[in-house]
């Protein structure tokens, strides 16, 4: 009995004093542990830099002269110096200009339409073409793009959920504090307004021809196109 | 709104197209850019050494005096460029503020001349950033107080008209102001000392007669030491009541730490005049006469030393209980190991842990008195993983205890305990502020917005001149981007005041009659904000009427709000307008049947009647109503 307890615990002992070891040849980097590679590699993810096309390219693709690419490039680079600009830090900017709601949702669909490659990052040329299609383009483009902000997954319909979807996000950025008491049916309601007005066959979807047909022919729409024309 | 973010304020425009179609109303319009500048290079000379950068960066912060029109003060004809008299050192923080959004504190920089230069340019330090905020307020906080123990010196001038009472407090306070402070201050310091030294000398062992044993002197001359006994004590009964009656706050001087001290100082020796017969808690008599020993601390009014000691280990509270704590696991943890390990061993000392506990502590403080020794091999290896470890735990919190006593010795300052809680707060409270204040921002423009409109159209060019507050078009544009955003979703931004009386108020409010009017509206075309067209409007439907019972009436008129006409509403507390007398507390007929012009804004406590009435008065007789009627002619 004597004999056993005092092996049993020199056995321990002698564990204690050899993890001890280890542990101290481990901190003198003699023994790797194997979980410090990994870090590295998001370094070498984050260090990316992107830079444009040149000058003259983005000048013959969008509608902007080489003064207003340079103002926009300059702002542009000055928020996001890696050159490209990802949803988070897309939602963050965003964000800003609606300190009362929550703009991530709608960001969210924003970010999608202006990556129009879907690489996860939106270049500044995605920012420039598509701000050339909000500033300078057609109605008739404007509207195809706005088609394609609700239009969630891109198969050409807009079903009652994207608009839903579209909907809540639009009014999430309004925020908690406003008049009338923003209630829960109210996108709803406004989402089966929408679909009175554009859903010209009653299919329960509207599609591109059904949605550019219906804004020409509402006045305020066609007027509204024009608001942000002077913007740059 | 931060700097870099203006540079995607067009990008946000933009993309508000996004929302047009789903808009059933129309939009504001937008705000013109007046006089429109090309981007141009604008030279900064500051002490001779040349800055540039672009208009448009200063611009950014219209409130200082870069990107106002302060600057023009500056400009030199000849050069072409703005010369400034000034440090163009800290000029380049400044202007990178305008370049990056964030304001740095170098940390070579001189405070008070960091402050200067930025109080000259109008940046408010407060939106230094968080890399230097820390930095920044430490430096203050040290500058402020060493001015303020200048000023403390030069304090002592006695003032005329003091009280007696006052005096006698200063007096204890302060020795060194008059010559009888410094006497009692020395008499009282004198006397503790000879009781301290009393109470100690009374057990020594005095020289015995032969066939005796050895008495301790207090025995032997009981009648000396209880004279001195008394006189000291007399001393500071009377030095205490001195003090309580010439403190300023009676109540906060009894519970502060000295004045406990001294009672607990000098009580034992009442308690002992009233025991003194009694045989029976004689023993606990003389326990209370331990607590004799807390005359010493009465040393600490007269040394500053030991007052900071003291405020040390306040402040190190923290550290000493982690001290403790770890050190009492592993007591726990090492006298368990040893005893288990001991067990086996005969005439072993461990005897339990409890008694093992002595030995742990005795070996992991080093001291090693050998009175308990393990014997067992497997002991003897825990013994000294035991006396290692313990070297460790003990030196790990005792580094921060002697800075933190440097610290507060070579500054001299009082005990800062809540500066984290208060930086932290402080912190919180920058971000909250700066989120309400662009929402805020938001409103107030608005109000003032419309009113500058209204005002336009009345021809009051003096009033319009006075009250058309400067925002930048950055701002403007800002908000015409969340006014468009109400106009698609059919609700209005408020302030969080009037949002939690609505909220109340929505209960009592027969919503559903009003949301089918909102609905039909759709129909009803024209601009909204136009400032130049006019039209009838329905009158106001009598199921509002009792809406102007309650305080929050507002809502009636709602359904106009996004019509183009309903009366404008003006907060009566808002800025001082004096062309239009508002006053508060008179309810006012409200005019809804003449031509007017549109929007409703934000809260008015005051409920305006819906009586019909005649067509609209002008805003120059407006005395006795509380609702500014235009009419848009």
């Amino acid at each position: 009995m004597l004999s056993m307890n005092l092996e049993g615990l020199e056995m321990i002992a002698v564990l204690v004093v050899v993890v001890l070891f280890v542990k101290v040849l481990e901190q003198f980097g003699l023994l790797e542990s194997g979980y410090d590679d990994s870090v590295e590699d998001e370094l070498e993810l984050s260090a990316v830099r992107h830079r444009p096309e040149g000058l003259e390219q983005l000048e013959a693709q969008t509608r902007f002269s080489r003064k207003e690419l340079q103002i926009l490039y300059r702002g542009f680079k000055n928020e996001c110096p890696s050159g490209v600009v990802n949803e988070d830090t897309f939602k963050d900017i965003y964000a800003q200009f609606f300190p009362q709601g929550d703009a991530s949702t709608y960001a969210h669909f924003l970010f999608n339409a202006f990556d129009t490659d879907h690489n996860g990052s939106v270049s500044f040329e995605d920012f420039v073409m598509g701000l050339s299609i909000l500033l300078r383009g057609t109605v008739q483009e404007k509207l195809n793009w706005a088609f394609n902000l609700y239009d969630i997954n891109k198969d050409g319909y807009i079903t009652k959920e994207e608009m839903l979807d579209i909907m809540k996000a639009i009014y999430d950025m309004m925020g908690k504090c406003t008049y009338p008491v923003l209630k829960e049916e109210t996108p709803r309601q406004h989402v089966e307004v929408f679909f009175q007005k554009m859903d010209k066959n009653k299919d329960g979807v509207v599609t591109i021809d059904e949605f550019i047909d219906c804004c020409q022919n509402d006045e305020n729409i066609m007027r509204s196109m024009h608001l942000f024309e002077n913007v740059l | 709104m931060a700097a870099g973010v203006a540079a995607w304020l067009p990008f946000a425009r933009a993309a508000a197209i996004g929302w047009m179609p789903v808009a059933n109303l129309p939009m504001p319009v937008a705000p013109a850019e007046k006089n429109k500048r090309q981007d141009e290079l604008i030279i900064l000379n500051v002490s001779g050494r040349r800055f540039q950068t672009w208009r448009n960066t200063l611009d950014r912060y219209p409130d200082t005096l870069l990107g106002s029109s302060e600057k023009e003060f500056f400009y030199n004809e000849e050069t072409k460029e703005y010369f400034f008299d000034r440090d163009p050192d800290v000029f380049r923080s400044v202007l990178n503020f305008y370049r990056t959004g964030k304001l740095h504190y170098p940390r070579y920089e001189c405070i008070s001349s960091y402050d200067e230069e930025l109080a000259f340019f109008g940046i408010v330090p407060e939106i230094i950033g968080d890399c230097c905020y820390e930095e920044y307020k430490d430096r203050k906080r040290e500058n402020a107080e060493r001015l303020m123990d200048d000023q403390e010196d030069n304090k002592d001038a006695k003032l005329p008209n003091m009280t007696f009472r006052e005096t006698m407090w200063r007096a204890f306070e302060n020795p060194h102001t008059s010559t009888m402070a410094l006497v009692f201050y020395y008499v009282t310091g004198f006397f503790i000392a000879v009781s301290v030294i009393t109470n100690v000398v009374e057990t020594v062992p005095c020289g015995s007669a032969p066939n005796q044993k050895e008495v301790p002197c207090g025995e032997r001359y009981t009648v000396a030491f209880f004279c001195m006994d008394t006189a000291c004590v007399m001393i500071f009964t009377v030095e205490y009541l001195m003090r309580l009656f010439a403190a300023p706050s009676r109540y906060r001087f009894m519970r502060s730490v000295m004045s406990i001290i001294d009672v607990v100082a000098i009580l034992p020796y009442y308690i002992g005049l009233v025991m003194t017969d009694n045989e029976d808690v004689s023993g606990a008599f003389v326990t209370l006469r331990v607590f004799r020993v807390f005359r010493i601390f009465k040393f600490s009014r007269h040394s500053q030393g030991l007052r900071i000691l003291g405020y040390t280990l306040k402040s190190c509270a923290s550290e000493l209980g982690f001290l403790l704590f770890s050190l009492t696991m592993a007591i726990i943890i090492f006298a368990t190991v040893m005893f288990y390990a001991e067990k086996g061993s005969s005439s072993s000392k461990f005897t339990s842990i409890p008694a093992s506990f002595w030995y742990t502590i005795v070996t992991m403080t080093t001291l090693g008195y050998g009175d308990m020794v393990p014997k067992t091999i497997a002991g003897k290896i825990f013994g000294s993983i035991c006396s290692l470890s313990g070297v460790l735990v003990i030196a790990l919190p005792v580094p921060v205890i002697v800075s933190n006593f440097s610290r507060i010795y070579h500054q001299n300052q009082r005990a800062d305990k809540r500066r984290a809680q208060k930086v932290q707060k402080a912190r919180l409270a920058r971000i909250r502020i700066s989120k309400t204040g662009s929402s805020n921002a938001f409103l107030h423009s608005k109000r003032n917005g419309l009113f500058n409109e209204a005002l336009e159209l009345t021809g009051s060019t003096e009033d319009e001149k006075r009250l058309s507050k400067s925002t930048s078009l950055l701002e403007s544009q800002h908000h015409h981007l969340l006014h468009c955003l109400e106009k698609t979703t059919n609700h209005e931004f408020v302030d969080e005041q009037y949002y939690q009386q609505s909220y109340l108020e929505g209960g009592l409010q027969n919503y559903p009659s009003r949301s089918p009017s909102l609905s039909s509206q759709d129909g009803v075309t024209g601009t909204c904000c136009t400032r130049r067209t006019k039209k009838h409007h329905t009158p106001l439907p009598n199921a509002s009427a009792p809406a102007h019972m309650q305080p929050l009436t507002h809502t009636h008129t709602h359904p106009q709000g996004l019509q183009e006409l309903s009366t404008i509403h003006i907060q009566p507390l808002s800025t001082s307008r004096s062309s239009l007398n508002m006053r508060v507390d008179e309810p006012a007929p409200l005019n809804c049947q003449s031509s007017q012009i549109t929007t409703a804004i934000i809260s008015i406590p005051t409920p305006p009647v819906t009586t019909p009435e005649g067509d609209a008065h002008l805003p120059a007789g407006p005395a006795h109503q509380n609702v500014v009627k235009v009419s848009a002619l």
